[in-house]
């Protein structure tokens, strides 16, 4: 598929590029990025797609989604998942290895990239497990599972509760050269159903301090430290794990770390009303946190946004509080919430924005994505800055609609995904 | 105020009232305890109506309390005990509110270990829900019937020292109380071990003590809440002796306090631990009329919810 893109807006960090582009795409791949190209071959002449006023981002990838295949096929499948990350404007998703049986062997990342390989719409990378079972103790096959295609290591939903263990992991991990991704929560403080304080108070909800989350910050921290060996840190969520991080790269520690959306967005007085649908771990903070997390993303503190994708059946969230499994669909909403809140509202660049939700996340992975210049695959987001949208749930891709932004508007709309040179969304509208 | 202007269907928290929807409901009561001393106890107001209480959780008193007022009133009265419904075989809250529902229930009463559970019952019923206590979050009729214990002696609470002695973060109880009490203007002041006080509570607009002797000076009223001995062994304190030490209400400790003070305790009481014996006993205690006063104001209640915007 030949076609030319005109007069967007491209912004792309990583080669220094940003500006109004024409982006030509032959087969999967940019063939040239230049202003005002003229064609005079007729055969590219056939798609000119006017982007005047559109924004053209090397295409967002997700470094921490949950797609549920294989196990849980009720809350989302390869076929759902992708088409729900394509209607979010995310080119590239890795996902993560809680699925059952977990994705602790060659055998199941090759089955997820076979389901991949079928029905998905997007590029599916899978994160194997740090440990088998997820359960803290024996070390995976790292060097299979990287050889078998997982892009990273993880024990997410679980934190690799043993120091020990992890400090193996760590040291295993790196002669492979595969990023760890650490899920950050002291298990002894995590005996709670929202975050500490005021509004758990209120709620009579049993509270988790923040530092479930800051101590293992600080433990993946000094390990790193330790060992010189690099650590990321999965859904930052509180001011003082900002700090530490901030500290610790100030130090040259190689530490990065991600945040989601939701931690930028909202914060604990969501769950007022009870509202399972802002049930996550780690949980909602107060407005102080949330402005710590803006803070973070703005001063590189924080490396990348990613969704933390985790569709649940309305079954599973429609019951008490307490009993009300955590996470939300992510992909669907995570454009307009970066756009609206940190570039509208807290002013953050669009190349900032391209670093945060692109290039980084595909440097963690070590995918080569995130650029665009001539001779790359065509993996394109392209977004309307100032068209506002209604978040509505119904609409989503999603199997789930676990989404505490339903009827939110929000400026910020996704109007082109484009995937290895397939245009699979196209004015909006998804293919 | 008028019972069709109400306004609320249920009754989940006292957060939710209006201070002029606490005045009706103690207003009210007046009139209810007046049926309640007048010898027959058996009105008309509830005819016809039909009133299920669903308790996920024991309870004595405040099941037995609802159901009395319910049959005062001449409502029919059912009790769900969830061991031996279908609650045991698996079936959701919703999935029983809306069962219970379809038999043509106007009033659900409900109690449930987790906070938050009657908002949910709520949401998916048509029939008017009740609070009776969700987990660590409001028992709404209890601190109801505590600030109309306190009006029958204090007459009006405005400005009115009060003390809550106690395990407040696992209490329901406390957090009721406290919001009622900030409705009607009361000054008041809450003590217990610190691991038992939850965080960011001051910014309710109390104060917070960390002695009992503080918290009880010129008190004209002290709540002393239960503790329940189990929370010993998640080691939110190292013993039932070091609690009445530093937390029991005695009569040494009771000399700070106003001459005139009342003592109340939501029930039940572990004698010796939270307060002596003696004290419970005492003409100070009105724990046995709080205990009266939960009837009326569960009457005036169910009174107020059923016709709630009818003309």
């Amino acid at each position: 598929m030949n076609y030319l893109l005109k007069n967007g807006y491209v912004v792309s960090p990583a080669n220094n590029l940003e500006g109004v582009f024409d982006i030509l795409v032959e087969n999967d791949k940019i063939s040239l990025v230049e202003k005002n190209i003229q064609i005079d071959d007729e055969r590219f002449m056939k798609d000119i797609i006017d982007l005047s006023g559109l924004t053209v981002f090397p295409g967002f990838v997700d470094a921490h989604c949950h797609l549920r295949t294989p196990g849980y096929e009720y809350k989302e499948d390869m076929e759902t998942g992708t088409r729900s990350a394509a209607k979010g404007g995310f080119t590239s998703i890795a996902c993560m290895p809680n699925t059952n049986p977990a994705a602790d062997s060659e055998t199941v990342i090759e089955y997820i990239l076979n389901k991949a390989k079928e029905y998905a719409i997007v590029n599916v990378y899978p994160i194997g497990s740090i440990t088998k079972s997820l359960s803290g103790k024996e070390l995976s096959e790292i060097g299979e599972l990287k050889f078998a295609g997982a892009v990273a290591i993880s024990d997410d939903g679980n934190p690799v509760e043993n120091a020990a263990v992890m400090m193996k992991a760590l040291q295993y991990a790196s002669m492979f050269d595969i990023s760890v991704i650490s899920h950050c929560e002291e298990r002894s403080l995590s005996d709670g159903y929202m975050n500490e304080g005021y509004v758990a108070t209120i709620n009579g909800l049993k509270g988790i301090p923040s530092p479930c989350e800051e101590i293992m910050v600080a433990r993946e921290i000094i390990l790193s430290q330790y060992l010189d060996i690099p650590v990321h840190l999965a859904h930052i969520s509180s001011a003082a794990s900002v700090q530490l991080i901030r500290e610790a790269k100030k130090r040259g520690v190689k530490i990065t770390c991600e945040t989601a959306p939701h931690y930028f967005a909202l914060n604990e007085e969501a769950l007022l009303e009870f509202d399972t649908n802002a049930k996550m771990n780690p949980p909602l903070k107060t407005e102080a946190d949330r402005l710590a997390i803006i803070e973070g993303l703005k001063d590189g503190t924080i490396d990348m946004i990613a969704t933390d994708h985790a569709p649940h059946h309305r079954d599973e969230k429609n019951v008490e509080f307490q009993n009300a499994l955590n996470g939300i669909v992510g992909f669907e909403t995570a454009i307009p919430l970066a756009i609206d809140i940190l570039h509208h509202k807290n002013k953050m660049s669009l190349k900032r924005i391209a670093e945060l939700m692109s290039r980084n996340p595909s440097t963690l992975l070590s995918i080569n994505k995130g650029i665009i210049e001539r001779g790359r695959v065509a993996d394109l987001t392209v977004v309307a800055l100032d068209e506002e949208i209604t978040v509505d749930v119904s609409l989503f891709e999603s199997k789930s609609k676990n989404s505490p932004f339903d009827g939110y508007k929000l400026k910020g709309a996704l109007k082109y995904t484009i995937v290895n040179g397939d245009i699979i969304v196209r004015d909006g509208i998804l293919i | 105020m008028s019972a069709m202007e109400f306004k609320s269907k249920d009754l989940l928290g006292i957060k939710y009232l209006l201070p002029e929807q606490l005045t009706y409901i103690l207003d009210t009561a007046d009139t209810m305890n007046m049926i309640l001393e007048s010898g027959t106890k058996r009105t008309p107001h509830l005819q016809g109506k039909s009133i299920i209480t669903l308790f996920y959780e024991n309870s004595t008193r405040t099941r037995m309390s609802f159901e009395l007022a319910a049959k005062y009133l001449g409502a029919t009265c059912s009790n769900i005990s969830v061991s031996t419904s279908s609650v045991s075989k698996g079936e959701t809250l919703i999935d029983t509110v809306k069962t219970l529902d379809m038999m043509g229930t106007d009033v659900m009463i409900i109690r449930h270990s987790m906070s938050g559970a009657t908002h949910l019952a709520a949401k998916n019923c048509d029939s008017v829900v009740i609070n009776a206590g969700d987990g660590m979050n409001e028992h709404p009729t209890q601190a109801l019937l505590d600030i109309y214990t306190l009006r029958k002696h204090l007459g009006d609470i405005k400005g009115k020292k009060i003390a809550i002695i106690g395990d407040i973060l696992h209490s329901r109880v406390a957090r009721s109380d406290i919001y009622a009490l900030k409705l009607q203007g009361a000054d008041i002041s809450i003590a217990g071990p610190s691991t038992l006080v939850p965080k960011d509570i001051e910014k309710l607009g109390i104060n917070v003590f960390n002695t009992i002797q503080e918290a009880i000076i010129d008190s004209e009223a002290i709540i002393c809440l239960r503790i329940q001995k189990e929370r010993q062994n998640n080691a939110y304190f190292p013993s039932v002796k070091e609690y009445f030490r530093f937390f029991g209400l005695d009569e040494n400790r009771l000399k700070l306090a106003s001459k005139d003070v009342f003592i109340m305790h939501p029930g039940p009481v572990n004698r010796g631990i939270e307060l002596t014996s003696d004290i419970i006993d005492s003409d100070r205690s009105v724990i046995n009329e709080q205990v009266k006063n939960g009837v009326a104001i569960r009457m005036a209640l169910l009174y107020i919810l059923t016709r709630r915007g009818q003309k």
